[in-house]
Formats: structure tokens, sequence, C-alpha cells
């Protein structure tokens, strides 16, 4: 399979994202430049976490009207997989894809730990080499990763479930005690109503070797693998 | 020339972290009677325009597409002609 990596102005996970996919998954990925367009060669996206124009003005609010995006607007319309990750989810927040808005943290601190996440679906193209209920440990580090929608759209999340990885506490609980930053029922990931596009505030390419302290991330993108080769782009 | 100025608040009801920290810094410096704190954002723009309505309602564009988020944010316009 194909991944291709979206990097924009101030993006800083990207090469951590190649390494992964090219070195620890085997396959084929590149980078791809904001400023291109056309995304018919890739078999899934990812936007990568970073600081995309400096956060100025919102987290996302610029990069969201690079010309690469209209082209993964599309792509994800049509099916294609996209995992947004930390400020990748925050672009896809910007651009609709997604519904909801980040907040700064709670804490006003910018939040560098591992956090335990709770899979809460695990039929997806992003979660189904988990299990549902299943704990996992991924690192985070954001200072806005306070997720925020009215509650309509809450309701909606939940009657669809969309809602894939909460954070809770090590017997899973999902209290304010285990909320690193304030998100809106303990939201650490969500995908859109369709399944296909995935953004979630905690790195898996950040774990997905035991050599960096775990291997938890490496499951996310096995999963996108294996829905890749079961059903195909 | 017009000048705008854009006041991007948060939605009531939206919690502001940066408020509540400050809110809570004015208590410790005695001023007890502070009930709430709300920060918003202050955005300056200098456009040509061919006329008041038309600057109104491009501002208004931008501030739909990039200056203010709806999920969260709302937005005030004020406009005025200058030289």
């Amino acid at each position: 399979m194909k991944f291709g990596i979206i990097v924009f102005p101030g993006s800083n996970c990207d090469a951590d994202c190649l390494h992964v996919m090219k070195n620890v998954m085997k396959q084929e990925s590149e980078y791809i430049w904001h400023q291109e367009s056309d995304l018919s060669a890739y078999d899934a996206i990812i936007l990568p976490g970073g600081f995309s124009y400096g956060d100025y003005l919102r987290t996302g609010a610029i990069a969201r009207f690079s010309p690469i995006m209209s082209a993964v607007v599309d792509y994800a319309r049509q099916g294609g997989l996209v995992i947004g990750i930390c400020n990748g989810f925050q672009i896809l927040l910007e651009v609709g894809l997604l519904p909801g808005a980040m907040l700064r943290n709670r804490s006003l601190k910018f939040i560098c730990d591992t956090v335990n996440l709770k899979v809460r679906q695990a039929n997806t193209p992003f979660s189904n080499k988990l299990e549902e209920g299943q704990i996992i440990q991924v690192p985070i580090a954001h200072g806005e990763g306070n997720y925020y929608c009215d509650e309509k759209t809450l309701q909606e999340l939940n009657d669809n479930k969309q809602i894939i990885f909460t954070y809770c506490g090590p017997e899973g609980e999902e209290s304010l005690e285990y909320n690193p930053n304030g998100s809106l029922a303990n939201i650490a990931g969500i995908c859109n109503e369709k399944g296909n596009v995935l953004g979630m505030m905690p790195h898996p390419e950040r774990c997905s070797e035991a050599v960096l302290g775990g291997t938890d991330g490496y499951k996310i993108f096995a999963s996108m693998l294996n829905y890749l080769e079961e059903v195909g782009r | 020339m017009f000048k705008a100025i854009i006041y991007v608040t948060l939605k009531e009801g939206v919690l502001d972290p940066q408020g509540e920290a400050v809110k809570k810094s004015l208590h410790v410096l005695n001023y007890e009677g502070v009930d709430e704190v709300r920060i918003g954002k202050f955005i300056e723009v200098w456009l040509k325009s061919q006329d008041e309505e038309t600057a109104r309602r491009e501002l208004e564009d931008m501030s739909d597409k990039l200056l203010a988020n709806p999920v969260i944010e709302d937005y005030r316009v004020e406009l005025m002609e200058v030289v």
C-alpha cells in the first residue's frame, strides 16, 4: 500500500510518520508538500502533528486553506482513508471533515505525557486490530487538545459510534481525574460518520516500536493496513 | 480605504480556560468583585473596497471563513472609512 504524509510549513511529526510507515510497517510512503493537489496515487493519507503556520490565529486554521486540503476533502468524500494526528486532527476540525473544535487545554499548559486510552469502537478502519474496551498507552503532546462541540453534535457522535478513543485511568475510568486537557466526554479521537476519517490527539507514531517504549500505536496503523488489504481503497 | 475592527469572542457557554485563569489571578490580587473574565481577539483590517456595504460583506465573509471559528466563536465587525 502507498501512504502519503502531508507536510505543511511547521509540521514536525512528518518524519516520525514516514519512518513508521516505511521502516516499521514496510509500506511505500512519501511526503506530499502542501502545495500539491493530486492524491490519486495514495491508498491512505496521514496529516501529521506539529505547528502548521505557527498555530497562528487558531490551530489548523491557516493550514486548512493550503491547496492540498481541497484534495484531502475530495479524497475523504470519495471514501479514502485519512488519519489526522494532533495538529492533523486540529486541521481536520477546521476544514470541517470532523465536527467540533479545539480549545486551549484546561490547565493552559502544553502537556507531554503518556496516557491511557480506552478503545470505544473496534469496528473501524483504524481500530480493527484492537478490541472494544481495551486500554492502550499512547503519548500526547499538545497545548490545544481540549475537544469541544455542542450538545447536539455530542449526541450524534455517541449515536453514530464516532467516538473511537477516550482518555481513561488504568482501569478504564473515564473520569475528570484522567482527562488530561478538559476534553468533552474525555474525547481523544473521533471519526466521521462514514468512518473513513479519524482525528486523534495522541501520537500512535511515537509508540509503534518496542525500542520507543510501546507498540500500541502500531496496532492503529496495522488496522489501516488490514482494512485496506481486505476492503481496498 | 476602510478600517475594520473585528472582535472575536468565545460563544456563550464555551469554557474559556484563559479567562478562568485570569479571573483566579485577579482574585489573588484581591479584586474579589470580579465575577467572570472572558478573553477574545481583537483584529484590525485595512481594506480597499468600493463602498461600506461591500466592505462589510467582505469582512463578514472573511470572518466566517477564517478569522473566527463558528463552532466556538462569535464575531462583531466595526467599520470606519479612513483616508
